[in-house]
């Protein structure tokens, strides 16, 4: 699985570089969300997919998924969603001000600006 | 009284200036200041009748772990460094004090500079520790650049200090690297240890580069031929700045560093060489450009760069002491008696002619030696000064400078004496050089003394009407010109508790007390060399003089353009305009060029680095199962992906990235992760909502203006790291080179932290500060967007930028 | 953005309260089983979405008066306490302290520290998600 997983991961990270180069902010954006995606679940597979049961105390069990990247994760989903968040927000006001989300256009009217 | 302490004692103390500057404004701040330097240079005067039991030393841990200290090393030669900074710090104060208007200037940042400096130049001289004299070392550069740049609406002064500031502390870094070498070889940082280590250092295949870096930061701060020009735009500097830092103390810090390390290089012929011979180009460099100088401090600048040159060439000399057997019964133990003997007696004159530069400076408006003269009835007290100090400079009786002159001529005849290195051959032309130099020296000094205060000058036609400066300025003067005449009637004093004590210092393995020294400095020895080669200085250096206008005009032919000067603006110009055009070239101010250098810079080192330290490694043993549920969750996540990437609505785009997300959720239950999955799970939701929200406003997905070379450029990074990322996942799942500390955790959670979820237990215990700096990092985001949307611009009215 | 739909408004009363309370519990099981205060401020962030986008937002301020920048600040005060309270008392920063009491109605319940950092995580997350959304949704 953790084979198959790597691929899917590869696959992730390229899609998400492939749209955070275009030149629309709102591509960019999702690029993050997918890279993130790709990111959190790379995290899991190098520690491993093989545990059993969810890393929680409990009677007879042995067998534990990792619990470290877990939390690792965890902190990163977070973190993820306040900075897309915050991109958002940017484009958003970006758009107010200049009235488009293509990165040339946005540094061409601020050249004009100076 | 803590030694260490009291290197600090002036910084410390300059954290009151501006405190005292603004509460009692009615008192010059100078008088405040003044207490400093004197407190020290009374505590260190303590130290002078018992410095030989010493050396005194006293250590403060830094940082301890890293071995790094300040070590206060107390012994004759850091004294007399510590004296002179001290003494001479103190007149100069005081002299400030009268110089400097206390409506008109900004009083507070010039003292705080100055006693900044202080402190810097104390601990230069008393380290023991090489990174810690580096340090003090650096801020020297630094409080001068801010000295120099005093008056900063000067451009002039802007100038000449950002150059002082490039030259030193690139000879400063080019130190530090010799530093660095010679710890390295020497297996410590304490020069006292390095130099009971000498011979195991002398054995380094590095020795001569320790050698030349070292030099280097030497050279370039005692303003060494072709290092010196920053000294003379110095002079922009107020004249107090001037007479301490640039002639007393600060310039001498590359003599000090020579000195102080004689014991430890002068086994190597090439640092005798390099030293003997810097220091003689400088001293004929500096005397002969002198005489083409117009303005008063500018004359005193080179004779500057010329004196020091001579301390430089003289200490070289004492190099030779170590090569030759028994050297206290022969002519090569004058060389570091004479060094430390002119070094004291250079302070005293030069210090007294800056002051009166600057007296001349600031009762007549000018410097300009062309529209001066004739002053000598209008200022009695300073001419008298003025001519104590340059005849003393010229090296006539009866001043100090006759002595030390003679010294110097002693030890450059020996240089004559010596076999070893090649000075068989080349020696003999070293003693005419210095020879030259010392008429020119002596033709500089009438000049500076002619032109101001004799001769025909219209004292009418000055900015001001000239007359005698105030007598609290001409105190600290009068000190050091009465100096200059008591040290040629007790020579054998000062040598006795100044001068011997450093030699000592200078050169342990040669003598056991100072009474080894062998020398005794009288004005008269019989009709020796020396006297004869003095008189012959003088009578073709006064025919000079009388017949400088007949030869000045030599001066003409020095090229401006391909003078030091001109390399230096030349250099400084493509530093700053040819850079600027370099980095233009990738530098194009696009966001994307910049992530994809990162991306393509990524990958290569990453997919390299793999295959070069054979990190790559594939196994497919301890993998997990592939079922059914995870290759359906699979092919959901990969037809989301797709969607995002070829959907021509931003509708499509989001609904699709939430696809993704959920089907991430998805594989987080299926390998056991409850908690992530429920964060997924709630975060897609709420940022799908976001999403929806935000696109509202948005304008539609363009993308016709891409074109194919732009996608397929695109396409061949993104499939970069596409591939590295795999090869990464792959091999980072195949190998586990150290045990997880999560069987730590599943071992502790229950008894140690008390909780039963390993995953929030970690995020609230054991790496709470994750959780911590996260909720931080979640907080600014928010404040952030609050800020973009509640605080705005009031709309510009004319500029609205509708598209197209 | 304002949504008059009857059915909308009828099962979001029910369901707000349904999901608030899941929250709560999410929230306070979280050292034992899976939950804890990001998980648990991301519920009832939802569930405040969910009062958003079925009344308009001077409705929902008007039942909810809060200050979410304050609620961040607090948050974010009781976990930076909660981990420096331990550097007071002499121990390393971050210590958490932890112990058993018996407690009317809920028997044997151990009390941690641990929970008061959780619960500022839980404000901060409720805050700041809402400050996100209501920014936006709020900005016309």
């Amino acid at each position: 699985m953790e084979v198959v997983m790597s691929f899917a991961i590869g696959f992730l990270f390229m899609a998400a570089v492939y749209l955070i180069l275009s030149k629309s902010i709102l591509r960019i954006i999702i690029g993050t969300g997918l890279l993130s995606h790709g990111a959190h679940l790379l995290i899991l597979t190098m520690g491993g997919l093989g545990g059993e049961a969810p890393p929680v105390l409990a009677d007879g069990v042995t067998n534990m998924a990792d619990p470290l990247p877990q939390a690792l994760i965890l902190t990163a989903i977070v973190i993820s969603f306040g900075v897309t968040a915050f991109f958002l927000v940017l484009a958003y006001r970006a758009y107010q001000e200049l009235g488009t989300d293509n990165l040339d256009e946005i540094r061409r009217i601020l050249a004009d600006d100076d | 009284m803590n030694q260490v302490l009291l290197i600090f004692l002036p910084v410390l103390f300059a954290l009151f200036v501006p405190l005292l500057y603004k509460t009692f404004s009615r008192i010059h701040t100078g008088w405040f200041v003044l207490l400093v330097p004197l407190t020290l240079a009374i505590y260190y005067a303590r130290f002078i009748p018992n410095i030989t039991e010493g050396p005194y030393t006293s250590t403060f841990y830094w940082v301890k772990s890293l071995d790094l200290s300040v070590t206060s090393y107390l012994d004759g030669l850091s004294l007399l460094f510590s004296l002179l900074i001290t003494i001479i710090g103190s007149l100069v104060v005081l002299y400030s004090i009268f110089y400097l208007d206390r409506k008109k200037e900004q009083l507070h940042n010039f003292y705080f500079y100055l006693l900044m400096f202080m402190t810097a130049m104390l601990g230069v001289v008393q380290s023991d520790h090489l990174i810690s004299l580096y340090l003090f070392w650096e801020l020297t550069s630094i409080s001068s650049f801010l000295l120099i740049g005093y008056w900063y609406n000067r451009d002039r002064s802007r100038f000449g200090a950002l150059k002082s500031m490039m030259i030193t502390v690139f000879g400063g870094l080019m130190m530090l690297g010799g530093f660095l070498l010679l710890a390295q070889a020497g297996g410590s940082y304490s020069i006292r240890e390095l130099i009971a280590n000498g011979s195991v250092i002398a054995d380094s295949p590095y020795f001569i580069w320790m050698i030349v870096l070292i030099l280097l930061g030497a050279f370039t701060k005692s303003a060494q031929f072709p290092f010196y020009i920053w000294l003379p735009d110095a002079m922009e500097a107020p004249t107090p700045v001037s007479a301490y830092l640039h002639s007393a103390t600060m310039v001498k810090a590359g003599i000090y560093l020579v000195a102080r390390l004689t014991p430890l290089f002068a086994v190597s012929e090439y640092w005798i060489w390099l030293v003997v011979l810097s220091g003689l180009i400088t001293l004929f460099w500096g005397s002969f450009f002198s005489v083409k100088q117009t303005d008063l401090k500018g004359i005193l600048a080179f004779s500057t760069v010329s004196q020091l040159g001579m301390i430089m060439a003289m200490l070289g000399a004492a190099g030779i002491a170590f090569h030759v057997e028994s050297p206290q019964k022969t002519i090569f133990a004058f060389a570091a008696y004479a060094a430390i003997f002119h070094l004291v007696n250079h302070a005293t004159f030069k210090g007294s002619l800056f002051m009166v530069a600057g007296i001349v400076d600031h009762e007549t408006g000018t410097r300009d030696i062309r529209k001066l003269g004739g002053l000598m009835s209008l200022m009695p007290i300073s001419f008298t000064i003025a001519a104590i100090g340059s005849l003393a400079m010229a090296g006539l009786p009866p001043f100090n400078g006759f002595l030390s002159k003679e010294l110097f001529l002693t030890s450059m005849l020996s240089l004559k004496e010596f076999s070893l290195f090649n000075f068989s051959t080349w020696g003999p032309i070293l003693p005419w050089v210095a020879f030259v130099a010392s008429i020119f020296t002596f033709v500089y000094c009438l000049y500076f003394l002619y032109y101001t205060f004799m001769g025909k000058g219209n004292t009418s036609k000055l900015p001001k009407k000239p007359h005698e400066a105030p007598i609290g300025m001409l105190i600290s003067p009068i000190i050091l010109a009465s100096l200059v005449v008591a040290i040629f009637f007790i020579p054998n004093v000062i040598g006795k508790y100044f001068i011997k004590p450093a030699v000592l210092a200078m050169q342990p393995q040669l003598y056991e007390t100072i009474d080894d020294i062998p020398i005794h400095v009288q004005a008269w020895h019989g009709w020796t060399t020396e006297l004869q080669m003095t008189i012959g200085i003088v009578v073709i250096g006064f025919l000079l003089f009388i017949t400088l206008k007949k030869w000045q005009p030599i001066y003409r032919f020095v090229s401006e353009k391909w003078s030091l000067n001109g390399l230096y603006n030349r250099l400084m110009r493509f530093a700053d305009v040819d850079s600027q055009k370099l980095s233009n070239l990738y530098m194009t101010g696009s966001m994307r060029h910049y992530l994809m250098y990162m991306f393509a810079f990524m990958v290569v080192a990453v997919i390299s680095t793999l295959f070069m330290s054979n990190g790559f490694n594939y196994s497919t043993a301890n993998t997990a199962e592939v079922g059914i549920f995870e290759i359906a969750t699979l092919i959901v996540m990969i037809i989301g992906t797709l969607t995002v990437l070829i959907a021509r609505t931003r509708l499509t785009a989001i609904i699709a990235l939430g696809a993704v997300g959920y089907s991430v959720a998805l594989f987080f239950i299926i390998f056991n992760a409850p908690d992530l999955a429920l964060t997924q799970l709630v975060i897609e939701t709420v940022s799908v909502a976001l999403f929806l929200l935000a696109f509202y406003h948005l304008p539609k997905m363009s993308r016709h203006e891409e074109r194919m070379p732009f996608k397929i450029n695109n396409f061949l990074i993104a499939l970069g790291v596409g591939v590295m990322v795999t090869l990464v996942a792959l091999s980072a799942q195949s190998q586990k080179l150290l045990p997880s500390i999560s069987q730590y955790y599943k071992d502790t959670v229950y008894t140690k932290a008390g909780g039963g979820n390993i995953v929030n237990v970690i995020l609230v215990d054991y790496r709470g500060f994750d959780t911590l700096f996260e909720i931080t990092v979640l907080a600014i985001a928010g404040m952030a967007i609050l800020g973009m949307i509640k605080l705005r611009r009031p709309k510009k009215e004319k500029k609205t930028h509708e598209t197209k | 953005m304002k949504l008059n739909n009857v059915i909308l408004k009828t099962t979001t009363q029910v369901v707000f309260f349904m999901i608030f309370l899941f929250s709560i519990h999410i929230f306070f099981a979280g050292h034992f089983s899976p939950g804890g205060g990001f998980v648990g401020g991301l519920l009832t962030a939802s569930a405040l979405v969910l009062l958003l986008l079925t009344y308009d937002l001077k409705t929902v301020q008007q039942l909810l008066p809060i200050n979410y920048t304050t609620m961040t600040a607090i948050g974010l005060l009781l976990s930076l306490g909660t981990a420096a309270t331990s550097a007071f008392l002499g121990d390393a920063f971050f210590k958490h302290y932890f112990d058993h009491f018996t407690l009317p109605l809920f028997g044997d319940t151990e009390l941690h520290t641990a929970m008061l950092f959780d619960l500022g995580v839980y404000l901060v997350v409720v805050g700041v998600t809402m400050i996100i959304i209501q920014s936006i949704g709020g900005d016309e």
